[in-house]
């Protein structure tokens, strides 16, 4: 017991993760500075925001009674877009990303192989979707296409860098046995490689198809199609029922693909 | 390992036959699936701009080189804006998450029946709309401005904080608990003493680890008119000034890097 004073005989809570008095005060005391200066140029304009009120109120409403049918046609046009895009994004992506997946695995693949591979995935995680999106709408025109193809990129990135961990740490005994047989570099990735890493390979694509998803909702704000357009239209027109209408598909989409995405992966390990 | 005889020898096989068509037959759907989407998704591409496009490449890339690097000045003030956006939108979003990672835990919730599916409903909304959207919607309702963003942020982060940290909190070991609660401790008491030490490394790691993420979501809020560096975005996107365009490229990556190196360092101090 550290804290016991002889005097009080009183226990004190010893401090928790910086030990140093002098350290944990400094840290205290920068952080209260930095909020003071943040807050303070943050402008905050009460009559605007008294104003807005009322338009949340009715923002609120939308969303407890969705309007779902007068922009129907428009809703299911832009979730038609979203679905197809994310799913052949995602497959596209996958395709792409296993291949340099197993070009930036360190114990499998040859130096300079392992170099331009990583380069691809920092490059594709460096970027954020919607800057590539803005790029992409710039050079192929605006539509679903853009949109298919920022997914796809963004997909490289996260999915060949997970499969390339995954890859590094897998059992090295079996790699062994596979090749004390004589077998080629193509079957030893087929019969020591593949089975270890792809119950959690599936498991991350079904996670990457919902991330797709839910990034394909927010890239059409940009012109890459899909349903964020329809969103963003709404909210522009001031239909806040069919934005919550839009808004509660979403959720409900999300949450679908969450837990059947659960259900395949129980079933695949 | 099903042994199939076939001829006269026998063949090792890697599935019993059954599964090695069920599985054939899942893919088979996967692709044609794939096929039809695709045909769904391209029915109104305008081919001839998808061939012009390494055309517009080049063209782009032409216009984007040099950098106007004069123009940092302007983007300064953005990025503070930016990175208090960031900041301050986290730590409002672990205010909110807190109590509500409490309600959904299933060892610490008050009513299993009542709160935890509300505390639930309010991670998941959270989590799926993006921060752009509510920053879509919020910049509608209060107006323009860094206000916007910093509530978009806090409610995108509430989502991540709140189900990280309940799972953490799922999993302590229930002995401390145990042990805090045979003194006679309040259930206050019982949480600051038994659960908060246990999962306060963790907490701390997903709070820079969200962070980290806000910064690199708040540098684009301002697309939509949130404030920060994507207003300058924006404005110079509207009137095709790609030199300057780039330059805002630059200054978000290196921020996105300075941030994930912050959030690698403390973590790796925390853990």
């Amino acid at each position: 017991m550290s804290g016991v004073s002889s005097r009080a005989r009183q226990w004190t809570r010893p401090p928790v993760l910086i030990k140093s008095d002098r350290l944990r005060w400094s840290i205290y005391a920068g952080a209260l500075i930095y909020l003071v200066l943040a807050i303070s140029s943050v402008d905050i304009n009460p009559a605007r925001i008294y104003e807005g009120l009322e338009r949340g109120w009715r923002f609120v409403q939308g969303f407890l009674v969705p309007d779902f049918t007068s922009r129907w046609s428009d809703i299911q046009q832009g979730f038609i877009e979203s679905l197809s895009m994310t799913l052949t994004a995602t497959v596209a992506g996958v395709l792409i990303s296993v291949p340099i997946g197993i070009g930036a695995a360190r114990n499998i693949s040859p130096t300079a192989v392992y170099l331009v591979c990583r380069t691809i995935i920092a490059l594709s995680r460096s970027l954020q979707e919607i800057i590539v999106a803005i790029l992409f709408v710039a050079m192929f025109g605006f539509g679903p296409f853009a949109g298919f193809l920022t997914l796809s990129f963004a997909t490289i990135g996260f999915l060949a860098k997970l499969l390339a961990e995954d890859i590094e740490d897998i059992d090295e005994s079996q790699t062994e046995a596979i090749r004390a047989t004589g077998a080629s570099w193509t079957q030893l990735i087929n019969y020591a490689v593949q089975p270890q890493v792809m119950p959690r390979l599936i498991g991350l694509s079904l996670y990457r198809l919902d991330i797709n998803f839910r990034e394909s909702a927010v890239i059409g704000i940009v012109g890459a199609g899909g349903i964020g357009a329809t969103l963003n239209t709404a909210i522009d027109r001031y239909e806040y029922d069919s934005a919550g209408a839009i808004l509660i598909l979403i959720i409900l989409i999300v949450m679908a693909a969450e837990y059947s995405s659960g259900y395949v992966r129980k079933w695949v390990q | 390992m099903p042994v199939i005889v076939r001829g006269n020898g026998k063949t090792w096989q890697k599935r019993a036959s059954a599964r090695q068509w069920s599985i054939w037959f899942g893919w088979l759907l996967l692709a044609a699936l794939t096929v039809y989407c695709w045909q769904v998704m391209t029915k109104d591409t305008i081919w001839a701009f998808v061939q012009d496009a390494p055309r517009q490449a080049a063209d782009l890339a032409s216009r984007m080189v040099p950098p106007r690097w004069s123009y940092i000045d302007k983007l300064l003030w953005p990025l503070w804006d930016t990175i208090n956006i960031a900041t301050l939108g986290t730590l409002l979003g672990i205010l909110f998450a807190v109590p509500v990672a409490f309600m959904a835990a299933r060892n610490t919730t008050p009513s299993r029946t009542l709160v935890r599916p509300v505390a639930l409903f309010i991670i998941v909304a959270s989590r799926s709309i993006n921060s752009l959207i509510w920053a879509l919607l919020l910049v509608a309702v209060i107006g323009p401005g860094v206000l916007a963003g910093i509530l978009a942020i806090g409610f995108r982060s509430i989502g991540f904080v709140a189900k990280l940290l309940y799972e953490a909190i799922e999993e302590i070991d229930e002995t401390q608990v145990e042990a805090i609660s045979a003194t006679g401790a309040s259930r206050a008491q019982i949480i600051d003493y038994a659960i908060v030490p246990q999962v306060l490394p963790a907490f701390c790691g997903i709070s820079v680890f969200r962070w980290d993420i806000n910064i690199r979501e708040s540098t684009i809020l301002g697309l939509v008119g949130a404030g920060g560096i994507g207003l300058q975005l924006q404005a110079s996107l509207n009137v095709l000034a790609w030199p300057q365009v780039t330059l805002i490229f630059l200054v978000i990556l290196a921020t996105v890097f300075v941030s994930e190196w912050v959030s690698a360092k403390v973590r790796q101090a925390i853990i």
